[in-house]
């Protein structure tokens, strides 16, 4: 996460120039990208309202699309499976997350280096590529399984759980990683002199310590699994409809104002998920 | 999870059958579809790199010379979009750009004729813009966060105009926070395919879109071009990122 106030004591904010005219445009410039930012966001949600039925122009009020979509059942069942990955993926991802996190921050061992940067790898390189090492991998272990035992398995939900728990989880070491920077090691110490074993010592001092951070964690892996189109489309499989993937589909042949109406949804519930967990990392 | 990944990463050879063969390569770099969508992508990529560094910098700028309770709150409007979903941002565009959309509909009502906005390249180079531009700000954000700006108030007194100062002492000293931020919009760029699938109406091939087509739709999809083809798109980010690190350390010395 990019820490968002770190004010540097005795830091001169001096104006980088003596002109006026020099700021204001610069103040100018910045308006102007922030309404570019913003202005689709509005334009979506503006347009799930309109009456016009290529969701286009603003032809009147209307909740209609709303309703068509809540009862579409193909729509919707898309939306409980992805809401299912995301939150199989979540808890696993975040189980693993959190002790890797522990055991990077305090113990040295071989290949240590090596682990870190597997574990960055699938942030930093293009998820297609990422999507694609996937895809064979699962035809590769199931071409193995299938010499084995003489039965294939199929792609769908299960092996999209697994990619999602696989690219979810560098995320969540990231965050976890920040709330360990600083942690009071004595705070343990102190506890097991207490009399406290290592168990008792997690579960009443660590734990409880670094929860925000774990829950910082699990909310950005969720709002990724959520929101990750390219991974899914590659890892699902035929006859398991996700979100994502639905809306490409459609997407693709036409713009339609349900889909105005889903896009709304998705964006208010990313937005919810972002402001929780900035109120969580900031309440630490 | 990613040992598995870099174990399953399939070699040239067939997934169908396993007998060694350079043949794939060799239609990589011997075909012009494959050549020119590379190019294409990499070119695309360093276009929408550059037009996001020169529109990020002075609004990270901007920023940075805000005073801090409005710092925060400024840096995070600029997190929102990138936290939300890239295809819906998109599919936005889709919106804005269509043909009885807001841009035409303001064309008109000014007496302009209607223009075809989408699919087109433009809209494709829109919506990368649109969705990378959070991955230019942060960085250079943080870059400018660290610089000292009384040493702009030195050049000045030393006799360096506005001018000079900001290409001889701020540029040089945001050099990390350009490199991380070029770095981060080119790499998911170059790779893209949702974006010019959308917006430019998959007329016109790119990297990423090949890839697609070859693992997945094309009939039989073809899984050893199209890992070679992941293969050498790695190499060249590769090679691409350590050339900007090379440069930029050969620089502040």
């Amino acid at each position: 996460m990019i820490e968002l106030s770190q004010t540097q004591p005795g830091r001169a904010v001096a104006p980088v120039g003596r002109s006026n005219a020099g700021s204001a445009l610069l103040g100018f410039h910045s308006l102007l990208m922030y309404l570019f930012l913003y202005a689709p966001i509005v334009v979506l949600v503006v347009f799930s309202f309109t009456t016009d039925s290529f969701g286009v122009r603003w032809t009147g009020f209307t909740l209609q699309w709303y309703e068509r979509l809540f009862a579409d059942n193909r729509l919707m069942g898309a939306a409980m499976n992805t809401l299912t990955v995301a939150l199989i993926s979540t808890l696993v991802a975040t189980t693993i997350g959190t002790m890797l996190a522990l055991a990077m921050e305090r113990y040295r061992f071989r290949m240590r280096g090596g682990l870190e940067a597997l574990l960055y790898l699938p942030i930093v390189i293009p998820e297609i590529v990422m999507a694609l090492a996937l895809l064979a991998f699962f035809a590769f272990s199931f071409g193995i399984i299938d010499a084995l035992t003489g039965s294939r398995p199929t792609m769908g939900l299960g092996t999209v759980i697994i990619s999602h728990i696989a690219f979810t989880i560098s995320f969540v070491v990231v965050v976890v990683r920040t709330s360990l920077k600083g942690f009071d090691m004595r705070l343990e110490e102190a506890a097991q002199d207490l009399g406290a074993n290592e168990w008792n010592t997690f579960r009443h001092i660590t734990l409880p310590l670094i929860l925000p951070g774990i829950i910082g964690g699990a909310l950005l892996g969720f709002t990724i699994s959520l929101d990750d189109f390219i991974i899914t489309f590659f890892t699902t499989g035929p006859g398991v409809s996700l979100l994502p993937v639905e809306v490409y589909g459609q997407v693709k042949r036409a713009i339609t104002p349900k889909i105005n109406a889903l896009s709304t949804i998705m964006l208010l519930l990313s937005i919810s998920l972002v402001f929780l967990s900035q109120f969580l990392q900031r309440r630490r | 999870m990613v040992v598995l990944y870099s174990f399953a990463t399939p070699g040239p050879t067939g997934r169908v059958e396993w007998t060694f063969t350079l043949d794939n390569y060799i239609r990589l770099f011997g075909e012009t579809l494959y050549v020119n969508a590379s190019l294409r992508s990499i070119w695309v990529g360093l276009l929408t790199t550059l037009i996001c560094l020169i529109i990020g910098y002075p609004l990270a700028l901007f920023i940075v010379r805000q005073p801090a309770r409005w710092r925060a709150a400024l840096l995070f409007l600029i997190l929102i979009p990138f936290w939300t979903n890239f295809l819906v941002r998109t599919y936005a565009w889709m919106i804005i750009l269509s043909n009885n959309g807001v841009i035409n509909t303001m064309l008109q009502s000014i007496g302009l004729p209607r223009q075809i906005l989408y699919p087109s390249e433009g809209a494709v180079l829109i919506g990368l813009i649109y969705g990378e531009l959070p991955f230019m700000v942060l960085p250079l954000y943080a870059a400018l966060d660290r610089f000292d700006f009384t040493l702009m108030e030195a050049a000045s007194d030393l006799g360096a105009n506005r001018w000079r100062a900001f290409l001889r002492v701020m540029l040089p000293l945001s050099l990390p926070g350009i490199v991380a931020g070029s770095v981060l919009v080119f790499i998911p760029t170059v790779g893209q395919f949702v974006v010019s699938d959308l917006l430019g109406g998959a007329k016109v091939d790119y990297l990423g879109n090949l890839l697609q087509r070859l693992f997945t739709r094309s009939n039989p999809p073809n899984w050893p071009l199209g890992s070679a083809m992941a293969i050498v798109f790695m190499a060249i980010l590769t090679i691409v990122i350590l050339l900007y690190y090379r440069t930029t350390l050969e620089e502040r010395r």
